[in-house]
């Protein structure tokens, strides 16, 4: 299409006006996470805290902790699994994982040895869900192994399945699947990398 | 209000498809906090233009938190920002009958309203000029030029055609021109010439 006189005009008129604050819409950014908590209406929030293993995602919905995520899962790509597989209403809303926040950093300084959080596990079902909810029996500073694990669990034969349950855990640190390693005494994987369950494993002085 | 107004003509009901496969390979819906992103500084911009500074704020938080509430039902695909700027449009029309309705007597008016954080606030003639506009031309040149809107959108948003939403618009920007730009050349000359 031909460029019209009154766009020219337009562009003139407009073209001036100065970028949109940073600063009022970080505050009316604000404003709507709390607006949407208050009319029930902010189904997943969620921050980024850093910590010595890199910066986690957290991620809750009025149930609890949803999800617990590495930079090396994507944390985008984490937030649109969200979007589709609980609720696109996703925000940014730091206040309702100050909580979380707060005891990942009592955690990592030595000072929290079990959390105390309402967890919503609905991301994890059946045997891995079964395997999730054992996790927390193995003490700070101990490890199991994956056939220890699946005795736990009922199921001596599926060591596999442990595996698989530990590798998708979606609540990584705060459920420990770090402190499940193999039975000749190497680590096996982590979700968050090698490094990160060896770091885990050291801060709690299980090895 | 039709209920097209936000779907995109190169994007036809994906339900329709033939064989539902459309519904199948469509794309989800994006997390919210990313159209807040995108879309957030247009939609001030044009909460600015239709309702003035003051009320801009409230507007714009009234209008992403319906956005919210109703955004699971969106059609993926959709033109979210003709859809946020549908929204913006009915808090506006909901806000200017408030504003009628608790109408308070000129005198009782803080001197300055709060104009902090707010585009173009210092420029507040240009606001103020945008609103003397007639409501029809105003939101026009918002939702066209601010919202970059096609003016079949407009239309659907407005009601009327496409041809008249131009039209609405062309005029609005022609009394901007004289009441804005003239008076602010003829300042700079002013300015110049001393």
């Amino acid at each position: 299409m031909m460029t019209q006189p009154q766009d020219l005009a337009a562009a003139e008129l407009f073209g001036g006006l100065p970028e949109v604050g940073e600063e009022a819409l970080s505050r009316l950014h604000a404003r709507l996470a709390a607006d949407a908590d208050a009319a029930g209406i902010l189904d997943v929030a969620y921050r980024t805290i850093d910590t010595p293993v890199g910066p986690l995602l957290l991620a809750a919905t009025g149930k609890g902790l949803i999800r617990v995520a590495y930079a090396t899962e994507n944390h985008d790509r984490v937030l649109d699994q969200l979007a589709t597989r609980v609720s696109p209403r996703v925000l940014r809303a730091p206040v309702r994982l100050d909580p979380a926040a707060r005891e990942i950093e009592e955690y990592f300084a030595g000072r929290r040895t079990r959390f105390e959080l309402p967890l919503d596990l609905r991301l994890s079902t059946g045997f891995r869900r079964l395997v999730l909810t054992q996790l927390p029996g193995i003490a700070y500073g101990t490890t199991a192994s994956y056939a220890a694990m699946a005795v736990a669990a009922g199921s001596p034969r599926a060591v596999r399945a442990v595996g698989t349950a530990c590798a998708t855990n979606p609540l990584p640190v705060v459920v420990p699947c770090h402190r499940v390693v193999r039975s000749d005494g190497t680590l096996g994987n982590y979700v968050g990398g090698t490094a990160a369950k060896q770091a885990l494993l050291t801060l709690e002085g299980a090895s | 209000m039709p209920a097209t107004a936000w779907q995109s003509a190169a994007d036809p009901d994906p339900t329709s498809h033939p064989c539902g496969l459309a519904r199948l390979l469509s794309v989800e819906l994006e997390p919210f906090e990313k159209i807040v992103d995108r879309h957030g500084p247009t939609v001030l911009r044009v909460c600015c233009a239709v309702l003035g500074p003051a009320a801009a704020q409230d507007a714009w938080s009234e209008t992403f938190l319906a956005a919210l509430q109703a955004y699971p039902g969106l059609r993926p695909g959709s033109n979210v920002e003709a859809w946020l700027v549908t929204i913006a449009h009915r808090k506006a029309i909901d806000h200017a009958r408030a504003q009628a309705r608790h109408a308070i007597p000129a005198s009782d008016l803080p001197e300055q309203p709060s104009r902090d954080g707010i585009p173009g606030a210092g420029d507040h003639d240009l606001w103020g000029a945008v609103k003397e506009l007639p409501p029809k031309q105003r939101e026009s040149v918002a939702y066209h030029y601010l919202a970059g809107l096609p003016y079949a959108d407009v239309a659907g948003i407005l009601g009327g055609t496409p041809e008249a939403a131009r039209r609405a618009a062309a005029d609005g920007i022609a009394a901007l021109r004289q009441a804005y730009l003239s008076p602010h050349r003829a300042a700079e000359e002013e300015g110049k010439a001393r």
